[in-house]
């Protein structure tokens, strides 16, 4: 046995030693992940057939994955999950372009902004489940509404937060393009827009979770199709394997959006080198 | 028939107003810079040093008083003016050779003959081998180094320092402060220095021009001449006149009432 010890191999440098224990640590966190998942479904599924929790109410993993199975079959829960997708990435869409377009006039005008500040800061605290109503009223149901309801949540907040960036930038930065004989318009695009891009790209990430909100939102109240319709009709009708069913997909798209913007980010901060 | 001068201020006068009322920073103040002077302005903190500078430089309108370069007859005439700021303002998300085609850039300046100037810079200025790294890679003279590039990119007949090196530590601030005004010397250009270091003042001006109090009006002029014994960056520092100009820079500033 002694003689095992004896290492033929070079012993591993420090270096090595810290990427294997790094290699390790997270390999860990991710089969603790998952198997936190599998507990928690393993839980459920046997409450659930024992009776601990009644699956009438609660649901089970098995009933949810056959219904899954059964709405793939016949291709209705990828009308659903597109619908919501579309509205959602419309929506995430015109409230980046609104609200970039928006600050920057406000940035342009110091008057601007300081007539509209106190409506915008209204408009943001407000809760806009409240303007869904109004919306339905004036705009019909429809894909509309809905994409509309998915805007009015995080528009007002990107504003403020676009513009807050740009505010933020360093004025000796922006005395330099002058002292270089630049103009406002020079300002911003040399040195406004491109020192804001880190905060902007992380009220982006907000922005995307609040546009599904309103489109949730939106599709409770004014659709027909979509993510948000499944889960009113569900709890309506009690049936509870439907509710649980979307409230997952939503966990599934949720992660996805971030994911993308995260990707999106990442390459974005590469290609500046921030 | 004197030297021709690059700029000439007359009668400057300037005041802010805020909600508490006016203050005069700028009290008609006249002085004359001659083409190829290194000319350092000094006062105590607050005279309104970097107001004097932002009007040279155009960004802000004096209320009255003139600035001419070049014309007797007295017409608003401003020079092509360079201005090197207290900090280099290197942008991070552009490559060394990015920021200093920054000037260029904007003002739509991107010749040929340009682009060969600043690459000659760039060669002088040992940055060569940095044009494609980001500034954040380089040391702090060499960021002073790329920002003087950025500067005289554009060829100005005048060249500002607002207390350009002061946001460097002392050793480097000493080295920094000597190559980048030898670099600028060998082009010929004009210089006016601002800053609140006596020893740095008298060691790299002709002349030193003393502000009073505000509101400020020039209080004193002093030519330097040293007695230089080496070139390091410590050379003037040792010259054997240096203290005496130092104390008389002091007691002009130490009783600055105008």
């Amino acid at each position: 046995m002694e003689n095992l010890k004896v290492n033929t191999h070079a012993e591993p440098t420090k270096q090595e030693l810290f990427m294997r224990q790094h290699l390790r640590h997270h390999r860990q966190i991710a089969l603790l992940r998952l198997l936190l998942l599998v507990l928690f479904l393993i839980v459920w599924e046997v409450s659930a057939r024992t009776g601990v929790i009644d699956s009438f109410f609660f649901s089970s993993p098995c009933k949810v994955m056959l219904l899954l199975w059964e709405m793939c079959k016949d291709y209705s829960i990828f009308g659903h999950v597109g619908i919501t997708l579309f509205e959602t990435l419309v929506s995430f869409l015109l409230v980046f372009l609104v609200s970039l377009v928006t600050a920057t006039l406000l940035w342009y005008s110091q008057k601007l902004s300081e007539i509209l500040e106190p409506y915008l800061v209204v408009l943001n605290s407000l809760p806009k489940s409240a303007l869904a109503p109004l919306f339905i009223v004036w705009l019909g149901t429809g894909t509309k509404t809905i994409i509309v309801a998915g805007i009015s949540v995080a528009v007002f907040g990107s504003i403020i937060s676009f513009y807050t960036a740009f505010r933020q930038c360093d004025p000796e930065k922006i005395t330099l393009i002058y002292t270089l004989g630049g103009s406002r318009r020079d300002a911003f695009h040399k040195v406004v827009l491109p020192a804001s891009v880190p905060l902007l790209l992380s009220t982006t990430k907000v922005n995307i979770g609040l546009a599904l909100v309103g489109v949730i939102i939106g599709e409770f109240l004014a659709a027909r199709r979509g993510l948000g319709y499944l889960i009113i009709y569900g709890s309506q009708v009690f049936q509870l394997n439907l509710v649980i069913l979307n409230v997952l997909l939503l966990c599934i798209i949720a992660m996805g959006f971030y994911k993308g913007i995260q990707m999106i980010e990442h390459h974005i901060r590469k290609k500046m080198q921030l | 028939m004197t030297t021709p001068y690059m700029l000439r201020l007359q009668n400057i006068n300037y005041s802010y107003h805020t909600l508490h009322g006016e203050t005069n920073v700028l009290k008609d103040l006249s002085f004359d810079v001659k083409e190829g002077e290194f000319v350092a302005v000094v006062g105590s903190s607050g005279c309104g040093k970097s107001t004097l500078l932002s009007i040279i430089a155009g960004l802000l309108s004096p209320e009255s008083g003139t600035i001419a370069v070049n014309n007797p007859d007295g017409s608003l005439h401003y020079p092509r003016v360079g201005y090197m700021l207290q900090h280099d303002h290197l942008f991070e998300w552009r490559s060394v050779y990015k920021n200093v085609i920054l000037g260029l850039e904007i003002n739509h300046m991107l010749t040929q003959e340009r682009i060969n100037y600043v690459n000659q810079l760039l060669q002088d200025y040992d940055l060569e081998q940095f044009r494609g790294k980001r500034p954040g890679e380089l040391s702090g003279g060499m960021k002073q180094r790329a920002a003087l590039i950025r500067t005289l990119a554009l060829d100005p007949q005048l060249l500002l320092l607002d207390e350009p090196f002061s946001a460097l530590d002392y050793q480097t601030r000493l080295s920094v402060s000597a190559d980048i005004c030898r670099l600028i010397r060998r082009t010929g250009k004009t210089m006016l220095l601002i800053t609140h270091d006596l020893s740095e003042a008298i060691s790299l001006a002709d002349r030193v021009i003393v502000l009073s109090r505000r509101p400020a009006t020039v209080k004193c002029e002093i030519p330097i001449h040293l007695t230089l014994t080496d070139d390091s960056p410590l050379a003037a520092r040792n010259a054997p006149e240096f203290n005496s100009y130092f104390n008389r820079l002091w007691e002009e500033i130490k009783n600055g009432e105008p």
